[in-house]
């Protein structure tokens, strides 16, 4: 059988991004050009920096991704590229220029869901996996827990009802004073902390099992800070970092563990940027090795923001014979379902 | 010689085919700012109706700025992708440039503004009576300094462009009868004068490679302009210390 080669293009958020996929699994090139050097001295990410720095780059990481794959466009099948949900300027410069080409080499143009993207993320190194299953994508923008029913169709089952748990990371690791971006420094800090230092609120939704709320957690932390900022008491950074992250990872594990045991799932897949955080996943793991459920994550590469994601999700749909139209637009909020 | 021209940098939308010098192709909408949604099937339309092969373009001319900065970055990104897909230059062509040189023939000053918000215009001032003048190269900057600047210089001078609703009683004001306003069609952006400055600047070897072009804005971010106000009162508060 021919090979099926499929472009990927993502350019959501704060990253400009471009890979080939072979075949909906294998990854011939991914590359990433980060801007978390310029927006760092912002303390976040500036949308219209963001969207400045994706045209100047983006040809480059395309003809990179090629080159790399050591493909040209003309040997592509389709190309994929992600349409929401991100910043809406950042998404139309990946729109506008992966319409343009698809028009131009009159390829397939593909429209892809950037969470469903994180999800397809574990595609690339679990071979065997194949839906149906059940996901908990966690990152900056987004927490979410969902059952992948077949490529390209979800169930959405929780989600947070305020802050993403991504979110949360960054505004409590602004409050502590580690900066952005927040989940990897949490992660660091937490490391020499105790996470019973203090015991902050695992915040629950009444009347919905498996949405989360991250707000009540954050101001609790912000309320601890401000009590010790007023007494004179000095706080230990590496305690509330471990604290927290204890916090949220309890609340992460314990929904996504009881949604598989009380649906009979014996798959869990986890992605999204904060899918990189060690205790995170260690905890994940071993709440699930106890319940018998198989755990997938990617490596942290395939979790934060890449292409290849984007590339194998339209894989997926390339081959259920869908195709965006010329007017295809960058929708802001776009759902999962 | 086969010119492409986009133009997406303010409330019009438009695409235009260029062949040696003769316009083949146009189509221009002034409507709702769906850019995103209605540059490429507008693009699609024209190329299919005059049975063009992207192949044989010689260059994509884009509308490089100043204007809506994403309507910028729609048109930018599309000649962008079009250039690296096809493997030609992109010639980019300021856009208050572009609105000028619809004007040909005229022996006033020619002053294109765009509507800059703050109090400002996008603006330039050209001349265009056999050879196209750049008199006051592209700038934002207040509509009253403009006009100011054109009432000392005694000129007559035809403005156009979607400032001109917005400041047209405060230019008549000041400037009385030495204030003209252009017609219909050369009121606004259009592609087929992007094409046709475009094509200049091919003669010209004025070409960038798609990867290397991204619009002129003009103007630094919200974010960039308060990082700067930030750092310079520091430093005067260092100074005082």
């Amino acid at each position: 059988m021919k090979d099926v080669l499929v472009l990927g293009i993502e350019s959501s958020c704060d990253e400009t991004a471009a890979s080939v996929i072979r075949n909906g699994r294998e990854v011939l090139s991914n590359v990433i050009s980060s801007q978390i050097a310029l927006h760092t001295q912002y303390g976040g990410v500036v949308p219209e920096l963001a969207s400045r720095k994706h045209i100047e780059n983006i040809n480059w990481v395309i003809e990179d991704a090629l080159t790399q794959a050591g493909v040209s466009l003309d040997d592509l099948d389709a190309i994929g590229v992600t349409y929401g949900p991100g910043l809406v300027g950042a998404l139309l410069v990946g729109v506008a220029e992966a319409k343009a080409i698809a028009f131009a080499k009159k390829k397939p143009l593909i429209g892809v869901n950037h969470i469903e993207g994180h999800v397809c993320a574990n595609f690339i190194e679990h071979p065997d996996l194949e839906p149906p299953f059940l996901c908990l994508i966690v990152s900056g923008g987004h927490t979410h827990l969902a059952r992948m029913k077949d490529y390209g169709e979800f169930e959405l089952l929780g989600r947070t009802r305020d802050d993403a748990a991504g979110e949360a990371f960054d505004k409590v690791a602004r409050a502590i004073g580690l900066g952005y971006p927040g989940g990897p420094k949490i992660e660091k800090a937490a490391r020499a902390g105790n996470p019973h230092a203090m015991e902050f609120p695992r915040g629950k939704v009444d009347g919905s099992p498996f949405d989360f709320s991250f707000s009540g957690m954050k101001s609790a932390v912000l309320n601890y800070l401000n009590h010790a900022a007023m007494t004179g008491e000095t706080v230990n950074q590496a305690d509330v970092a471990a604290s927290f992250q204890k916090a949220v990872i309890d609340v992460l594990v314990g929904r996504a563990v009881l949604a598989a045991k009380e649906l009979g799932e014996d798959k869990l897949v986890m992605a999204g940027g904060v899918a990189s955080n060690g205790a995170l996943r260690k905890a994940m793991e071993e709440a699930c090795r106890k319940e018998g459920i198989a755990f997938y994550h990617p490596s942290p590469v395939y979790c934060t923001d890449n292409a290849a994601m984007i590339g194998v999700a339209a894989h997926y749909h390339y081959m259920k014979g869908e195709r965006a139209e010329w007017d295809l637009n960058a929708v802001p909020n776009l759902k999962l379902v | 010689m086969k010119i492409l021209g986009i133009e997406s940098s303010s409330l019009v939308a438009s695409v235009a085919l260029l062949q040696d010098e003769i316009l083949i192709a146009e189509y221009t909408v002034n409507y709702k700012r769906t850019h995103s949604q209605t540059l490429l099937p507008m693009l699609d339309e024209i190329v299919q109706m005059t049975e063009t092969e992207l192949e044989d373009l010689d260059g994509i001319a884009v509308s490089a700025g100043p204007g809506s900065f994403t309507g910028l970055r729609i048109g930018s990104a599309t000649a962008k992708g079009l250039g690296l897909a096809l493997n030609k230059p992109l010639l980019a062509v300021p856009t208050v440039d572009a609105m000028a040189y619809q004007l040909y023939g005229c022996s006033h000053w020619i002053c294109p503004i765009m509507d800059a918000k703050r109090g400002q215009v996008y603006t330039g001032i050209y001349r265009f009576e056999r050879e196209f003048e750049v008199l006051k190269p592209e700038c934002a900057m207040d509509l009253g300094e403009l006009i100011e600047e054109i009432r000392e210089s005694q000129q007559t001078a035809v403005f156009l462009g979607d400032g001109v609703p917005v400041g047209k009683e405060q230019i008549i004001r000041e400037l009385g009868d030495r204030a003209l306003f252009a017609p219909a069609p050369c009121g606004r952006q259009r592609a087929a004068a992007v094409a046709a400055l475009g094509t200049e600047y091919l003669k010209a070897g004025r070409m960038q490679t798609a990867a290397e072009h991204a619009p002129e804005y003009l103007r630094m971010s919200q974010a960039e302009r308060e990082l700067a106000a930030k750092k310079k009162r520091q430093s005067q508060e260092t100074e005082q210390r």
